[in-house]
């Protein structure tokens, strides 16, 4: 019989963040993933490392996420590509421009600096290219991207040096108390370890019925679309709000363009169907935000098979029906940026009991009005 | 043009021709579109429209590209030529460009026979200017009454490289040397297939080219191929040889284009003896997505004739399916004449077996032209543990460019395969996504919407 | 690198970097290109090497071409026009030029 400290499930940022940090913390953990680490929502993402326009109640993790961002190359020994020219959420029009000075304006109040808002010329600035009908907007400055495969597969493999064993293409089958101990089977024979991890991303939910534990998760499959080497023309990762967008230009010229128009996703298959006539609208929207756009060309559309919450915010903590197992999954479309703060939590959390970093109101008991099965 | 059809043809090659022609002969309505100027796919481009009136010149192989053109005018097919398929997904919904004008098109069928492409050929400086495919000498040829001019040279193996030397030299254009890359031993494991081939229709016209080009030009074999130059191509160097050289013409066979099918969610597999992915098919040639078949040499290389006869088989399935009720002709005596063409096949595939060094190239030499990836990034990411073409993507970026993998594909996996120590079935391809064809920002933003939504609704 | 066999079909008038070429009816960019001897016909973005058409049949890339200013068309898909302009292209191209 196998035997580990921890049983973390899934190899996404998630689970191999978690996996390195509980390895930091001495524990002997085991990443059991079902393709290969970064196969899915992490390897494939459109790269976003943002603060910027979070629910108040992702803000600690995110800001703590974003120290260990800083520091990444230290932390994990390759710089995962990531640079930090900001993000901007452009306003299209004064309405917009007011609804985020609200924003910026609360979040003050609550001693959160990182978001600022911006006027057309401080916005034009940062991105010159884009549409002069936009009135300004708020950037994060520390913002940036990275590369979201190489930071997955950097996480996995630090953690393997640090000690944490990683089985891939095993997945997990079930889940069962036995004495003080989880014992997790698996395609591969069983496991037994005092805690388990539940990062299964988009499969969390057969994770979490296998406690007999409901989950309301969606799964969608946010879609990108990326255009060949372009000359450099933006810095910021651009973001708008009225209308889904995200955008950025990589350093090797190629924008990525998404937003979160969904592709139709058969989790079981792991197959995406793209949606064109809902890429055809991102399209618009780039054509009128960004006229040079107009004749780059697209080579490449794919989608990533992702969890989603009700409540768009992720599931993060123990879970309220089982000692010993902790979720981490649910990250609805925003949760790269969340990944190594959230597995430096998580560690701390399944290792102590307790947590610095406050994760009040992600907790599973906010569904628990629901009913079994 | 209509927003949707009973049956979608994307390719307009023999096979696309032929199925075509036999779905919309059969009422089916029937829209045929291919992304080039003219119909005739690669072996007949250009028929319909080809400045060379020197029938001796391409040969009568070519001509009966004739009859299948016409046949399909006549059909009732409705025919786009200029028409870019960018995507198919797997409610059989169409993406194709037109015009600079993108549109969705709903199929109840789809018969893709988007045919085969070129092997990749990866030797050193064939990224320079100067070096071209044997089928690009061949198109041009075909379509537009060109030839080379100054030095040239043939380099690789297979059944198109002597017919191409055939017609440039019918054409009168001076051939300095032709490079034969067959290994030698390959003839040990065709032998086995020689009293098959001996039947088939292949034997005798592969002993009149051969006697048609020996004597004519020399031949020298070759193990190791250079292309050398600095902003373009000036020399020849091969085992030790030079020559000078302004064009070299490399060819070593073709594979499944595979992209479009791939895209669709199509399984494939490794073929072993064709070194390629070509995909899983049942005797109809409908494939692992209902609705959708691959005909012609995209469902495995077997060329013209029995590609149209693939085509013929498809077309008459989409009958069966959509027209229960038509009468169809007994397919077995086509899949009889079939079985003939393809009879001499595996001795071709065995014989003509590129070698290892021209597949599995090393060092400096390009892998992936578009992001200029070498042989040895892609060996030592493998051996650093990269065990597949999708991770090596992420890694280094090969096959993310405009050609989307179609000229590395098959050499990134041999490459793993060769570090792993591995079957290239164990390492795969490349998961490919639409666009299979880039579009441009504009096409995609012009997308009819509201069309599109209503047919979205439909499905 | 290559010549006609001979001159069937009309003339048609293009420009390639503004200057003015003659090609044929039935001619595509790409073979416009190599008849009127002009040995590449763009830049690479990643290294800057030059490229020339390879395989003539749109599977490559290799002879995108910036047509009537559009950016990065497979030249050898494209049939000439009257009037056509043709530009080559250096490195990484289309927006922002
Ligand atoms: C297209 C797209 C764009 C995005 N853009 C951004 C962005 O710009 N910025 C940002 O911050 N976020 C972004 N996100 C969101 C972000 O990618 C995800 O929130 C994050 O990667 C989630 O990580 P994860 O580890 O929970 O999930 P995943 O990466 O999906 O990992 C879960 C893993 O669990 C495995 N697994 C499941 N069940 C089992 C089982 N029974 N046994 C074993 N293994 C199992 C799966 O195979 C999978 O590998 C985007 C998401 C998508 C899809
Ligand atoms: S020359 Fe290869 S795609 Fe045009």
């Amino acid at each position: 019989m196998r035997t580990a400290d921890v049983v973390v499930i899934g190899g996404g940022i998630h689970g191999c963040s978690t996996a390195l940090h509980l390895a930091l913390r001495g524990l002997k953990p085991i990443l059991v993933e079902k393709d290969y680490a970064g196969r899915h929502a992490s390897g494939v993402n459109a790269g976003g490392v943002r603060q910027l326009a979070r629910d108040l109640a992702e803000i600690p993790l995110s800001i703590s996420s974003m120290d260990l961002w800083e520091k990444i190359e230290d932390l994990v020994g390759d710089d995962c590509g990531f640079t930090n020219n900001g993000t901007v959420l452009v306003a299209e029009n004064d309405e917009e421009l007011a609804s985020f000075r609200a924003r910026v304006d609360d979040l003050r109040m609550r001693g959160y600096t990182h978001e600022e808002l911006i006027g057309r010329d401080e916005l034009k600035r940062l991105v010159p290219a884009v549409s002069d009908h936009c009135p300004g907007g708020v950037v994060s400055r520390r913002d940036g991207a990275a590369d979201p495969f190489r930071t997955t597969q950097a996480f996995r493999k630090r953690a393997i040096e640090r000690g944490a064993e990683v089985i891939e293409g095993v997945t997990v089958t079930g889940l069962a108390r036995v004495g003080d101990v989880w014992r997790v089977e698996t395609s591969a024979g069983p496991i037994e370890a005092p805690k388990v991890v539940n990062a299964a991303g988009a499969w969390a939910d057969r994770i979490a019925a296998m406690l007999g534990e409901p989950v309301p998760l969606t799964v969608v499959a946010p879609m990108l679309m990326v255009t060949s080497r372009l000359p450099a023309f933006i810095d910021p990762v651009v973001i708008l709000r009225g209308r889904k967008l995200s955008f950025k230009q990589l350093d090797n010229g190629t924008v990525v363009i998404g937003g979160g128009h969904l592709a139709v996703p058969y989790r079981d298959r792991n197959e995406t169907v793209i949606d064109w006539t809902k890429l055809a609208i991102s399209a618009r929207t780039v054509w009128e935000l960004f006229p040079a756009m107009r004749i780059a060309t697209i080579v490449r559309a794919w989608a990533g098979i992702e969890a989603y919450m009700p409540d768009g915010i992720p599931v993060v903590g123990p879970s309220a029906t089982s000692e010993g197992v902790y979720h981490q999954f649910g990250f609805s479309t925003h949760g790269f940026q969340l990944g190594p703060g959230t597995g430096a939590m998580m560690a701390e959390l399944v290792a102590t009991g307790a947590t610095n970093v406050p994760i009040d109101g992600l907790g599973i008991e906010r569904f628990g009005t629901l009913k079994p099965g | 043009m209509n927003a949707s059809y009973d049956v979608i043809v994307v390719g307009a090659g023999p096979a696309g021709l032929a199925a075509a022609s036999v779905t919309a002969r059969a009422g089916l309505s029937t829209l045929l579109l291919d992304e080039n100027p003219g119909v005739g796919g690669q072996i007949y481009r250009g028929i319909t429209s080809t400045p060379v009136s020197n029938r001796a010149i391409l040969g009568e192989d070519y001509w009966v590209g004739t009859a299948l053109a016409a046949d399909a005018k006549t059909s009732g097919a409705e025919i786009v030529n200029g028409a870019t398929v960018w995507s198919l997904d797997p409610e059989r919904l169409v993406g194709v460009s037109i015009a600079g004008q993108a549109r969705l098109i709903q199929a109840k069928r789809v018969i893709v026979a988007t045919g085969s492409q070129e092997r990749p050929f990866p030797i050193p400086g064939w990224t320079l200017p100067g070096v071209m495919t044997g089928g690009a000498a061949q198109t041009a040829l075909k379509a537009y009454g060109m030839v080379p001019d100054g030095h040239t040279v043939l380099a690789g193996s297979g059944p198109l490289l002597w017919l191409l030397a055939a017609q440039l030299l019918r054409a009168r254009v001076k051939l300095d040397a032709i490079l034969d890359t067959t290994p030698r031993l390959n003839w040990v494991r065709a032998l086995v297939g020689l009293p098959d081939f001996l039947l088939s229709p292949y034997f005798g016209k592969g002993l009149k080219l051969l006697r048609e080009v020996r004597g004519k030009v020399p031949i020298f074999h070759a193990a190791h191929i250079e292309a050398v130059g600095t902003d373009r191509l000036t020399e020849v160097v091969f085992d030790g040889r030079r020559l000078p050289a302004d064009l070299l013409l490399l060819h070593q066979g073709v594979v499944p284009n595979v992209n479009l099918a791939m895209a669709a969610g199509v399984a494939h597999e490794w073929n072993e003896r064709q070194l390629c992915f070509q995909p899983v098919l049942d005797a109809d040639f409908g494939s692992s997505v209902p609705g959708i078949a691959v005909a012609g040499d995209g469902a495995g290389i077997g060329g013209a004739t029995a590609a149209a006869e693939r085509g013929r088989i498809a077309g008459f399935a989409a009958v069966r399916a959509l027209r229960p009720e038509a009468s169809v002709p007994d397919t077995q005596a086509l899949r009889q004449k079939l079985q003939r063409e393809e009879m001499g096949r595996a001795f071709l595939d065995w014989l003509y077996r590129p070698a290892e060094s021209f597949r599995r190239p090393t060092g400096d030499t390009v892998a992936c032209r578009c992001e200029e990836v070498t042989a040895e990034q892609v060996r030592v990411t493998a051996r650093m543990g990269c065990e597949g073409p999708n991770q090596m993507k992420a890694f280094l970026r090969c096959g993310m460019g405009p050609c989307q993998g179609r000229l590395c594909g098959l050499t990134v996996t041999e490459l793993i395969a060769a570090e792993r120590e591995v079957s290239p079935a164990e390492v795969g391809y490349y998961r490919l996504r639409p666009p299979v064809k880039p579009i441009t920002l504009g096409e995609l933003a012009s997308l009819p919407i509201a069309e599109a939504e209503r047919k979205a609704v439909e499905r | 690198m290559f010549k006609r066999l001979g001159e069937v079909g009309a003339a048609v008038a293009i420009t390639v970097d503004g200057k003015p070429i003659r090609a044929r009816v039935g001619d595509t960019v790409a073979v416009a290109l190599l008849a009127a001897g002009i040995d590449h016909c763009r830049t690479t973005p990643v290294t800057g090497a030059p490229r020339a058409p390879y395989c003539l049949m749109g599977v490559c890339f290799d002879c995108l071409v910036t047509v009537d200013g559009v950016g990065s068309r497979q030249g050898c898909l494209v049939p000439v026009r009257d009037g056509m302009k043709i530009e080559t292209q250096q490195g990484k191209r289309e927006a922002g030029r």
